[in-house]
């Protein structure tokens, strides 16, 4: 593509615009993103008044409170809410960003490779307290 | 990476200054970005002194004046000096707006003037819009219909439908938000910017268009549309007081509406 956008291609501006063609996509990205970030407001909320109430307590006794199904499963959404939204901001600020193509898509497939990894992580020390 | 600093050849000097004539009394100084591209050299910013007891109100009255009166070779566009053609948007005491409806008085200080920012210039004030107007067209700003008009009759519209237009249809097309636009600098070659977005959405929002499903299609892009991040620079610059921001938004409701 560069080849035929750059300053000295004499293609039309309006064949230049027309580009590629709409993607035809991006609704669910963006709609998605704002609604990761409604359910955070009260997961998050949850998590930092639950974190201040384990202030103090020992090893068995926060294990025992995040082995309770309720604080597991609302643990489980909060990460997938949480890395969800942190991956969707991210993509966003690489395509804002880096105009490279390659160096664009790249930073995108890391952006998303971090976040499923860290999520994966997250989760299953979640799970392996609740059931162990 | 988007770049964030100027580069070398853009790099603005100091030019020269034009002294007020001896015995006037109200000088204001107008600082004026200029760039000639036969000369080759950097782009400066020349000091005007001007009278103001000998100037009409307006910042475009002064360019005027500077131009038949002091130097000639200051160029910029301008046409109908009443704020309805939109030829003389410019940036102006570090706002987008028409210089014909900007009034001297409300600037403090130095009145400081550079052309439409991260446009390519072709000389001084002059900003090259051809890719903006390519994006304008690529919308097809015109009714489309497949049902015939009524024979000998204009396609009718309810006042509620039409007043649907109101806010959208007054947008001269000056490109002051689309270049106050964060997004529109850095990926403007594909983002199609606020002004286009308003254009599109006011065909969208018009009850007589019949084409509005494949109008959202040719919008969902995650560059077209999306690289709006609700900044708003678009609304608080725009010199006709409308609000493309809130265009874009409804667009982005359009689209989310007809995911079911």
């Amino acid at each position: 593509m560069s080849a035929s956008t750059g300053p000295r291609s004499l293609r039309t501006p309006l064949g230049r615009v027309r580009g590629l063609g709409s993607a035809k996509a991006g609704t669910r990205h963006w709609w998605l993103q704002r609604v990761t970030s409604l359910a955070l407001l009260p997961l998050m909320l949850w998590f930092v008044v639950a974190a201040l109430s384990l202030v103090g307590a020992d090893y068995a006794e926060v294990r025992a409170f995040v082995a309770a199904p309720l604080h597991a499963v609302l643990l489980l959404l909060l990460i997938g809410a949480l890395f969800h939204h942190m991956a969707a901001g991210l993509q966003v600020v690489a395509e804002d960003y880096i105009r490279h193509e390659a160096l664009r898509l790249g930073t995108i497939l890391l952006i998303k490779a971090a976040c499923v990894l860290l999520a994966a992580i997250a989760a299953f020390s979640v799970l392996r307290v609740a059931f162990t | 990476m988007a770049t964030f600093t100027l580069p070398r050849n853009s790099t603005i000097g100091e030019g020269r200054t034009f002294k007020a004539p001896p015995g006037a009394t109200r000088v204001k100084t107008f600082r004026i970005y200029r760039w000639d591209p036969d000369r080759g050299d950097n782009p400066r910013l020349d000091s005007y002194e001007v009278d103001l007891d000998s100037c009409g109100p307006m910042v475009l009255d002064a360019l005027i004046k500077i131009k038949n009166e002091i130097d000639s070779t200051l160029t910029f566009r301008r046409s109908c000096r009443e704020g309805i053609c939109g030829s003389c948007a410019m940036n102006i005491d570090g706002l987008n707006t028409l210089a014909c409806l900007k009034p001297i008085e409300d600037v403090k200080g130095d009145v400081r003037i550079y052309p439409l920012p991260h446009m390519p210039v072709i000389k001084d004030l002059v900003p090259d819009l051809r890719q903006a107007y390519a994006q304008y067209r690529s919308i097809e700003p015109w009714l489309k219909a497949d049902t015939p008009p009524p024979p000998d009759e204009e396609r009718r519209q309810s006042k509620e439908e039409r007043a649907r237009l109101d806010g959208l249809w007054e947008c001269i097309l000056c490109f002051c938000c689309s270049t106050s636009c964060p997004s529109y600098w850095w990926n403007g070659d594909r983002y199609l910017g606020p002004a286009v977005l308003m254009a599109a959405y006011r065909w969208i929002a018009d009850s007589r268009d019949e084409y509005t499903g494949e109008r959202l299609d040719a919008l969902e892009d995650p560059f077209r549309l999306y690289r709006c991040h609700t900044i708003m620079n678009c609304t608080r610059t725009c010199p006709k007081g409308l609000n493309p921001a809130q265009a874009i938004a409804k667009i982005k409701q359009l689209m989310v509406e007809r995911q079911g």
